[in-house]
């Protein structure tokens, strides 16, 4: 007892300094999950200056001398999670760690995760833990509106040092989540919307807005442009798709009216959760639209009546970009762990391999940071996760987490 | 669909024909079998009768009787049925806002046993489970041990002790769940200091009635929660008690201590802590694997070592799911995630099965596969531990109450459009006169 009190206090003391510097690494693996080909039997990656240097097997790749040599039995990229709170929704579930939902209001889109992310929160340790490299996180999907998200990687410093893209998408949550109780409550101080209907009703008067405010904004009489409006510009980004929304919709009416308003203002969406997605699956598919899957554990109440553990495995067979998240949770668990969430749809019907692919390179894909992670590529940064055996076993650990070369070894997970 | 009305009818004829009654031999062979009682057995047969195991031995060592009906489960992992300490399967109730002592309320009264809640715990693999009111009180209530049989009313699910009552537990909390506002208690020594009163209260009670020596004009008045308190003295029931943090922890065992009575102490988050302490009270644990520590001030050191730090220190554990905190269908995950943090596998797999067992005093009957306990036990795909694995049939004292390949059951198990829904129509139990004619005219068309 008294040993593992003892390790426990030298694990949280390593943990401060471990964040040090990119090492030059040497990672031997039995099997390397590349993501960008076949998998590696007997592998090397190299890693030098935080960027991977040389990838192949083990018998092409000649190890330079000073390089600290890492081994497992398994890499892979380092895992992505495609939608997270963690950060905003902290690890005491107390006022003054839960940041992910503003209630004064339901349409806020001018509200940045980026300045309410606390990168030191454990739970941003406790998903680094199993190998989570990069989070897309940023207010819950409990408002109509509710803010912008943030790409950030888990290294657990500072946020602006951490982060990839500082405002990735504006969340939007349509269905049960984003209304308001008739009275207002729970906290909210607005009556709307009240209803599937308003809810739309108030997007819809809120994007012509923007258009209209782009059209006096560029308008050729100075004197009549309007001043800066922070909520009317994330709109626009939201429009001309540099700063997709993120539609929250789980309900198969949901998911038709987000497609619905998708087509009326020509919208690049990008589809969250989607529980009714089987239903509507030929709709999804024409949209074009990417999903990331809600997490395949996540409660079936509410909207999530008809969860299913299969529905990432649909919708990938389908051919529909899929990728897996970790979503918000209220109370136990405050954080789903991505890695948990893909083993199970790995094991209904998914299958391992794109199962993998859904927290990582086709994550990436879909965050639009493919070109710095999500797979295991000379240039690419030297994001790896290191297990002990297949990542989804249960009893499988992640014995090392890589961050533009950083190692972290967070815990027995 | 048209499996639907022939599957239901058949079943329906079954039942009146005596389905229930006593049958031939059922023999599954070929199996690996996981008996917990003594070692695994790579080529296994399994013999049950009536309800009960009549021999659990190795393919060839076992004498088959005459006429028995046989499953070839070659491939398969077969283990006892797997018992849940902790579950809110059912949608039941205990106490309410009135009072945070409320030992008279019974979930017995409230349970809907056709909530879909418990088909899906059968598709976890469940066959037992300890159903529970609330943690909202110091004392919420009076839990049930239920065996997750075909049931058409909360009857069918009970089990009967040897003096004709029901087997349950009581339901106790500390720590923050059960501090409210007035009449409950606003800090934690109000919350013991009332719980004191309470089975001090209890002590006279028992003691007057002792006086009275069955003279009706000596008896006090019945007292409903009081009966129950003096059962809990008495040994006759066992306290299940929600706590988290090591001194609520400790605060349970001071009390367990001061007033006798047996408990066991359920979740746990800080038991890693004061793992010493809880060995030496000889007190169970029943253990919660949530994915993240936090979600309320109490869990914050919540540690998935917590169950290997236990049984290190000799401490009897169990697992359970707070379904609907935990999903029923993924209960095997608890023992997967508790070896990935240490424990070993046979601490693991006891703790899903026997420990529970001990855990609601029903070792006697289920918990192991056992020639004369009751004929619990699970099909499993491959080995428990595996995220792989998927449960593919459940069977409740001999009868069978899950199958993947039936697709209504199928649906229960992976979700999906419907399976929030009761439980109807397609089961002989549940069918009303009604939908066997509806499904009657469906088959003919």
């Amino acid at each position: 007892m008294k040993t593992f009190l003892r390790s426990l206090l030298l694990l949280s003391l390593a943990a401060a300094p471990l964040a040090l510097r990119a090492e030059n690494l040497a990672i031997t693996g039995d099997t390397i999950y590349t993501m960008s080909g076949t998998a590696l039997r007997h592998g090397v990656v190299l890693v030098r200056d935080g960027k991977i240097e040389a990838i192949g097997a083990a018998d092409t790749v000649k190890i330079p001398a000073g390089y600290r040599v890492l081994q497992a039995a398994v890499v892979t990229p380092g895992l992505i999670d495609a939608h997270a709170t963690v950060g905003l929704s902290g690890l005491l579930n107390q006022p003054q760690d839960q940041d992910m939902w503003e209630k004064s209001a339901p349409v806020q889109p001018e509200l940045r995760a980026i300045d309410a992310y606390n990168a030191r929160d454990p739970l941003v340790a406790w998903v680094r833990s199993f190998g989570v490299t990069t989070v897309n996180t940023g207010h819950a999907p409990t408002a109509l509106i509710s803010g912008q998200t943030m790409i950030v990687k888990t290294l657990g410093r500072e946020t602006d040092e951490d982060v990839v893209n500082p405002a990735a998408m504006t969340s939007v949550t349509l269905g049960a989540n984003g209304l308001n109780a008739p009275d207002g409550s729970p906290g909210s101080a607005s009556k709307s919307p009240g209803t599937r209907a308003k809810a739309v009703a108030l997007l819809r008067a809120e994007l012509i807005k923007a258009q209209e405010y782009a059209h006096r904004r560029d308008g050729k009489d100075e004197a009549k442009r309007p001043g800066r409006d922070l909520r009317l510009e994330t709109m626009l980004r939201g429009l001309d798709g540099t700063q997709p929304f993120l539609v929250t919709v789980n309900r198969q009416q949901d998911i038709i009216a987000a497609l619905r308003l998708a087509r009326e203002f020509k919208l690049k969406l990008i589809l969250d959760g989607c529980t009714d997605a089987p239903l509507v699956l030929n709709e999804i598919k024409a949209s074009g639209f990417p999903v990331i899957v809600h997490p395949t554990m996540q409660r079936t109440y509410g909207d999530m009546e008809n969860l299913s553990v299969e529905t990432a495995g649909q919708l990938h067979a389908a051919g529909i970009p899929i990728a897996l998240q970790s979503s918000y949770e209220s109370y136990v668990p405050k954080t789903r762990v991505v890695l948990l969430e893909a083993a199970v749809a790995a094991a209904n019907g998914l299958g391992f391999e794109p199962a993998l692919a859904s927290i990582t390179l086709d994550a990436a894909k879909l965050l639009g940071i493919a070109d710095r992670t999500g797979s295991l590529e000379k240039g690419k940064d030297a994001d790896l996760a290191l297990y002990d055996g297949d990542p989804f076993e249960y009893t499988s650990h992640c014995t090392g987490t890589i961050i533009n070369g950083q190692v972290f070894a967070d815990g027995p997970h | 669909m048209s499996y639907r009305p022939l599957f239901g009818m058949a079943l329906w004829l079954g039942l009146a024909l005596g389905l229930g009654a006593q049958e031939k031999p059922q023999v599954f062979t070929g199996a690996q079998i996981i008996p917990i009682a003594g070692e695994p057995i790579a080529h296994g047969v399994l013999i049950v009768q009536g309800g009960k195991i009549l021999a659990v031995g190795e393919v060839g060592k076992v004498t088959l009787p005459a006429g028995a009906e046989i499953h070839d489960v070659t491939g398969k992992v077969l283990m006892p049925g797997l018992i849940d300490s902790h579950s809110h399967v059912g949608s039941g109730s205990g106490g309410d806002g009135s009072s945070p002592i409320q030992p008279d309320a019974r979930v017995l009264d409230s349970l809907d046993v056709r909530d879909a809640s418990i088909q899906k715990a059968r598709a976890g693999g469940i066959t037992s489970v300890n159903v529970m009111p609330g943690s909202g009180h110091l004392i919420s209530g009076q839990t049930l041990y239920l065996k997750l049989r075909a049931a058409r009313t909360i009857e069918d699910l009970l089990i009967k002790l040897p003096d004709g009552t029901n087997a349950g537990g009581l339901k106790m909390a500390n720590g923050t769940n059960s501090i409210k506002t007035a009449p409950f208690p606003g800090t934690r020594a109000k919350s013991a200091a009332l719980v004191r009163e309470q089975y001090i209260k209890a002590q006279e009670y028992r003691d007057k009635i002792a006086r009275a020596k069955g003279d009706p004009d000596k008896l006090p008045p019945r007292d409903l929660g009081l009966e129950e308190l003096v059962e809990i003295l008495d040994g006759k029931r066992i306290v299940q008690n929600h706590t988290h943090r090591h001194d609520d922890i400790l605060t349970v065992l001071r009390l367990s201590k001061e007033f006798g009575f047996k408990v066991v102490l359920h979740h746990v988050s800080e038991g890693w802590k004061v793992a010493d302490e809880i060995a030496a009270a000889h007190v169970p644990c029943s253990v919660i694997m949530v994915d993240s520590p936090g979600g309320k001030l109490e869990t914050r050191d919540a540690d998935w070592r917590t169950p290997a730090i236990l049984e290190k220190a000799g401490v009897l554990v169990g697992f359970h799911t707070d379904d609907p905190i935990c999903d029923s269908r993924r209960f095997l995950r608890s023992a997967g995630l508790a070896v990935r943090a240490g424990m070993t596998r046979k601490g693991a797999l006891e703790g899903m099965t026997i420990a529970n067992a001990k855990i609601l005093g029903l070792d006697g009957r289920t918990g192991s596969l056992e020639a004369g306990k009751d004929a619990d036990f699970i099909l499993l795909s491959a080995d428990p531990l595996s995220v792989y694995t998927h449960v593919e049939q459940t069977w409740v004292e001999g009868q069978k109450v899950f199958d993947l390949t039936n697709p209504q059951d199928h649906l229960y198990a992976v979700g999906g459009v419907g399976a929030g829904d009761s439980r109807r129509a397609q089961l002989c139990c549940f069918t009303s006169a009604w939908d066997l004619i509806m499904s009657a005219n469906e088959g003919n068309q």
